[in-house]
């Protein structure tokens, strides 16, 4: 053993990585996990300080200088950057404030989602034999209607808006933690430590959270990161049917409905809040690879 | 197998039940008093109030009321469009056509493409088209494919006028409703020139409906191809001399389909759900279009059976690719 030659004083940290710097360096391994970071760190920090990042306030009408192209093209001008919309507003500002409103959505739904989503989980995993059935037949019922389907279907009953729009979606991305909690949890249950646990008398709560659930919490992790993108675009598509967060409020579904009728005439207010939504999502997604790389090694070949 | 089909029938029958409650309680939870959210219009004579209970059975016990909801089913009776008086059921079967011919064309261009980079890029891993190909499927898997579809009719449609902007077949043409797929009906008619008008029609709103497919299956076939040519069986027919091509296209790609076939199965929700949002772009005359409109209507007899008959519809169509997937993998037919 080579190891014993060397002194004993040597800085521990230098041997073992800390799980941050190892959690890392796998992360960044995947280059591009990093790109999809770096845009969403954009994106967030645009989404935070949105009134100092954006030249205008997104409602504000320029009477003026309606359907104006962005300041490349022909006839545009400096200080609307990415043009203007039908009614004169400020492109670039709206897209900043939506950047918020879909980032908001996808924040909550996700937290709305993922507590009852883990909580259901470790109780079908604790229970086996008549509560966790129970709970996995209602999830397969809702896993059998198509997500955006299933969203339209409540927001048909809630009624359209932005706090309708996080219920349904958070609803809709439900199932796919309580199973992915379950199996996990399952996995677990027959390891040694659990049952030394139960040996050593912990409570039953103490058993699910402290014990089981942060050996669970990889790939609910990647599933979470997954879950925001996929929320991003469902708020976007339900904005698009018109059934998500009303206009004048500027959400980017919302924002490319009611471009749909210039469509002819000016292509920078179809194009530009749609390319926003797809490199969003690309990003999260692209991030998401890279957890699952440094977080669940076992799921890299996996699609 | 019988009894590997009998557990799988098992386990559908709650399914639909539980799709059944949903869709029942679709109407009972909307807030406020429901003839007036149905009638569109508030403070209804009370007189009319009272019939109009009586007549959707509001006024009954829930449970008598879910009786008679599954009644109702049973009998194959579901309801009337407050729209038009005409039964949801004969709507729905003179659209849906529609949609099978988008979704089945949708997925014709999804297979025969994603199948066909999946395996060239399994072949050449590490290559330049090998990245592209995980590149665009990757950004095909992230596509708002509403943004998508509004794109590609600004490029061909507006810009090049190569396709027709929404529809199914231009009006100039009358072609009565044979099968309902515009296709086979056309080719039907003395009209020359209307097959390749509805083939126009159907080109752009499949490519943007196949678009996530698409990407899905492309990446599971690289992965799958990639598992598959690594086993002996495929050193083994290559050291015994068939040809590159054999070995590539019967050896490895039979075998690497097999949990693409899954893929394709599970798409059909993707599929359905997107063509909610293709329809609406493309105004082409489909179930999903029907749906998204009757919820702006609040037809609410529409919306609450047409979504119990899409349910249905994936149920079943996951239903059977279970059961064939049963049928070529002994492993998941013992499994219990």
């Amino acid at each position: 053993m080579t190891t014993q030659a060397q002194p004993v004083a040597a800085d521990q940290s230098l041997l073992y990585p800390s799980p941050l710097k190892e959690f890392w360096k796998a992360f960044a391994r995947n280059k591009g996990a990093v790109a999809g970071l770096m845009f969403m760190i954009v994106v967030v920090f645009c989404a935070l300080f949105a009134p100092w990042v954006a030249p205008f306030d997104p409602s504000e009408q320029f009477r003026d200088a309606l359907l104006t192209p962005p300041s490349w093209a022909e006839g545009g001008q400096l200080q609307y950057l990415l043009g203007t919309d039908e009614l004169g507003r400020d492109l670039l500002s709206r897209l900043i404030h939506g950047a918020r409103l879909s980032l908001l959505i996808g924040l909550s739904s996700v937290v709305m989602s993922l507590i009852p989503g883990i909580f259901m989980g470790l109780i079908a995993g604790f229970f086996p034999r008549i509560l966790g059935p129970s709970i996995m037949r209602l999830m397969d019922i809702m896993l059998a209607l198509p997500s955006l389907l299933l969203a339209v279907a409540i927001v048909a009953i809630l009624g359209a808006g932005l706090i309708n729009t996080v219920i349904a979606i958070a609803v809709v991305s439900l199932p796919s933690y309580v199973r992915l909690t379950r199996a996990a949890v399952m996995g677990e249950l027959n390891r040694d430590y659990v049952t030394a646990a139960k040996l050593a008398g912990a409570s039953l709560p103490r058993l699910m959270f402290v014990t089981v659930l942060p050996n669970c919490l990889a790939p609910l992790i990647v599933q979470a990161t997954l879950s925001f993108s996929s929320a991003i675009l469902d708020a976007a598509a339900l904005g698009f049917l018109g059934l998500g967060v009303q206009p004048p409020t500027p959400e980017w579904g919302t924002m490319l409905a009611s471009a749909r009728d210039y469509i002819e005439r000016a292509w920078w207010v179809v194009s530009l809040p749609g390319l926003t939504i797809l490199l969003s999502v690309l990003a999260i997604n692209l991030m998401g690879d890279g957890l699952r790389d440094a977080l669940d090694p076992k799921l890299k070949n996996a699609i | 197998m019988l009894s590997f089909i009998a557990r799988r029938v098992g386990l559908l029958i709650p399914t639909f039940f539980g799709i059944t409650l949903l869709t029942f309680a679709l109407i009972r939870l909307i807030p406020g008093d429901p003839v007036e959210v149905m009638m569109g219009e508030r403070r209804v004579d009370p007189e009319m109030h009272a019939q109009a209970m009586e007549r959707l059975g509001l006024n009954k016990p829930l449970y008598v009321q879910y009786g008679n909801y599954i009644a109702q089913l049973a009998h194959g009776d579901l309801g009337q469009s407050l729209r038009t008086r005409e039964s949801v059921w004969s709507e729905f079967t003179s659209l849906f056509p529609a949609t099978l011919e988008l979704s089945i064309a949708a997925l014709i261009f999804a297979g025969v493409l994603g199948l066909l980079a999946g395996v060239i890029a399994a072949l050449k891993r590490g290559s330049l088209f090998d990245h592209g190909v995980m590149g665009i499927s990757l950004a095909g898997y992230s596509m708002p494919i509403f943004w998508w579809g509004l794109i590609l009719i600004m490029f061909f449609s507006v810009t090049l006028g190569w396709t027709p902007v929404s529809g199914r077949i231009d009006l100039l043409y009358d072609i009565p409703p044979k099968t309902g797929f515009m296709l086979i009906d056309t080719l039907f008619t003395e009209d020359e020139g209307a097959w390749m008008d509805a083939l126009r029609h159907l080109i752009l709103p499949a490519i943007v409906l196949g678009t996530i497919p698409l990407a899905v299956i492309a990446r599971m076939t690289r992965s799958s191809m990639l598992e598959v040519l690594r086993e002996d069986y495929i050193r083994t027919a290559r050291a015994k001399g068939l040809s590159p091509r054999r070995v590539v296209f019967v050896h490895g790609l039979r075998n690497a389909l097999i949990p693409v076939l899954t893929v394709f199965g599970l798409q059909v929700g993707t599929l359905l759900a997107g063509a909610v949002l293709t329809e609406t772009i493309f105004s082409w005359p489909g179930v999903g279009k029907w749906l998204i409109e009757a919820i702006g209507a609040r037809d609410y007899p529409v919306v609450q059976n047409g979504i119990l008959l899409i349910a249905c519809l994936i149920i079943l169509v996951n239903f059977v690719v279970d059961i064939l997937y049963g049928l070529a993998n002994p492993r998941i037919r013992h499994q219990r």
